[in-house]
């Protein structure tokens, strides 16, 4: 079977003025210069002639790369939709009146927190004050807005000021995206992780607001996987609909496929997007369900989650080809549910805010 | 002007903020693109959507197509009705 991709997820750099310890970012980098504006233009002309209908320009923080006007042109010229997915931070009024200028159709705004002195602290910045700025020049400019917040422990209890804070700034989508446990996140997975009783109750605000909200503002709110049963289909399935290009050009099937010990991947300064979609070592090795191992291989939902998260895999269980952990069927569920279960005392929380730190890595740039 | 929930043929409806009709490059297909999803149009939904400019009326869309198709106004204006209101539940079009 024949896969397309429908989204590029341009990842332009790693640089990023912000040190968010849940960062899915890989936690050591790829080496390499960043790919010089003609290779990313190239890039999504090729991604447009095989179908690709959205590009989210993402990092890092895209806004470090001063040709993202440039980016975004190309974009337009090939007929793609274009997100710009960023901090805010370095959003001036005149950048962003220069990407509505050619042609930027949406803005993705993440905040920590809805408090500045919270915000600022888990982003290892002052950030919080400038976000709020920048998202209104946004709404005032036209674009819609999408405001995402990763959730962990220290955050998810505010769910409700949070939806708050989404609504006063005219967002027309809130993304309360728990944690993903991958790169710096992963890093940090015991001080991030929130208790069973803070999922219940957040999904539970999550579900209320939905309903009174219906219409106004779309709330996308999912349990982390840590906490079910049945493994997400991660990417809707490898190689199936999205790519995503690293700093450096490399060419991934998903955005942290790099932590994957031994898969090798190809970079569009040797081979052309639709040679390395289509037939490159990296998207076939886990595409379709022949390669699927068991319990996977007979399992009804081969078809819906694919198998689950193969970044998880090799994270937990330390073979990317296995089932994804998270599935209760699988062998590695009982590491995983002792890590879960090793995060409920309620003691750790109050032994982290004493430190500066609260205990997190944050989550530094790459040298040079 | 006030935006107003239910559609009638007196509504102007309008591309919402932030959507854009584009072709699906692979199947040659109209789309219609919006923040992280699209919606397959079928050659009806594309040919409302390419009047809905904020400026003409349900009814004179109903009219206009009802010409271009050499068909009664009956038929399009449920097509019409229908995919309007399905799509302004989903926030893809406005009307006033």
């Amino acid at each position: 079977m024949s896969y397309r991709p429908y989204l590029l997820l341009a990842e332009l750099t790693h640089r990023c003025p912000l040190h968010c310890p849940y960062c899915s970012n890989p936690a050591s980098y790829p080496t390499g210069n960043e790919l010089e504006t003609a290779d990313w233009q190239r890039a999504i002309r090729e991604a447009a002639e095989m179908g690709v209908l959205h590009v989210g320009f993402s990092g890092g923080e895209p806004l470090q790369r001063h040709d993202l006007p440039d980016l975004v042109a190309a974009a337009r010229a090939a007929g793609l939709y274009s997100n710009l997915i960023t901090s805010a931070i370095g959003l001036s009024r005149a950048r962003a009146d220069e990407l509505k200028r050619v042609g930027l159709d949406s803005v993705q705004i993440s905040f920590q927190s809805d408090e500045a002195s919270v915000g600022d602290r888990i982003a290892g910045a002052t950030a919080h004050a400038k976000k709020l700025e920048a998202a209104r020049m946004v709404k005032e400019l036209g674009f819609p807005l999408t405001v995402n917040v990763v959730l962990h422990r220290e955050n998810i209890e505010r769910l409700e000021q949070l939806i708050s804070l989404a609504e006063a700034l005219g967002a027309q989508r809130l993304e309360l995206a728990n944690t993903q446990y991958y790169g710096w996140a992963f890093r940090n997975r015991s001080v991030l992780l929130p208790t069973r009783e803070q999922i219940t109750a957040a999904a539970q605000a999550a579900e209320k607001a939905k309903i009174r909200l219906s219409g106004k503002l779309e709330i996308l709110f999912v349990t982390p996987d840590y906490y079910t049963d049945r493994p997400k289909p991660c990417m809707n399935g490898w190689g199936r609909r999205f790519l995503t290009v690293n700093p450096v050009g490399d060419v991934l099937p998903c955005p942290t496929a790099s932590e994957i010990p031994g898969l090798r991947f190809d970079n569009i300064l040797a081979h052309g997007l639709a040679w390395i979609w289509e037939e490159s070592e990296a998207f076939n090795r886990f595409r379709g369900t022949d390669w699927l191992p068991a319990p996977c291989r007979n399992c009804e939902f081969r078809e819906q989650d694919f198998g689950g998260c193969r970044c998880q895999a090799a994270l937990i269980a330390g073979d990317a080809a296995v089932t994804d952990p998270a599935c209760s069927l699988s062998p590695y569920r009982e590491k995983l549910t002792r890590f879960v279960e090793s995060c409920q005392s309620p003691g750790a929380k109050e032994d982290r805010s004493s430190s500066t730190t609260g205990g997190f890595s944050f989550r530094q740039n790459p040298s040079g | 002007m006030p935006i107003v929930h239910i559609i009638t043929e007196q509504s102007r409806p309008a591309l919402a903020s932030g959507t854009r009709l584009s072709i699906d490059r692979r199947t040659g297909e109209p789309v219609l693109l919006y923040p992280e999803g699209v919606v397959e149009l079928s050659p009806t939904a594309h040919a409302i959507l390419s009047h809905c400019n904020g400026e003409v009326t349900i009814g004179e869309i109903i009219a206009a197509l009802a010409a271009e198709f050499e068909s009664d106004c009956q038929p399009i204006r449920e097509d019409v009705i229908d995919c309007l209101s399905r799509l302004r539940q989903r926030n893809l079009i406005v009307v006033t």
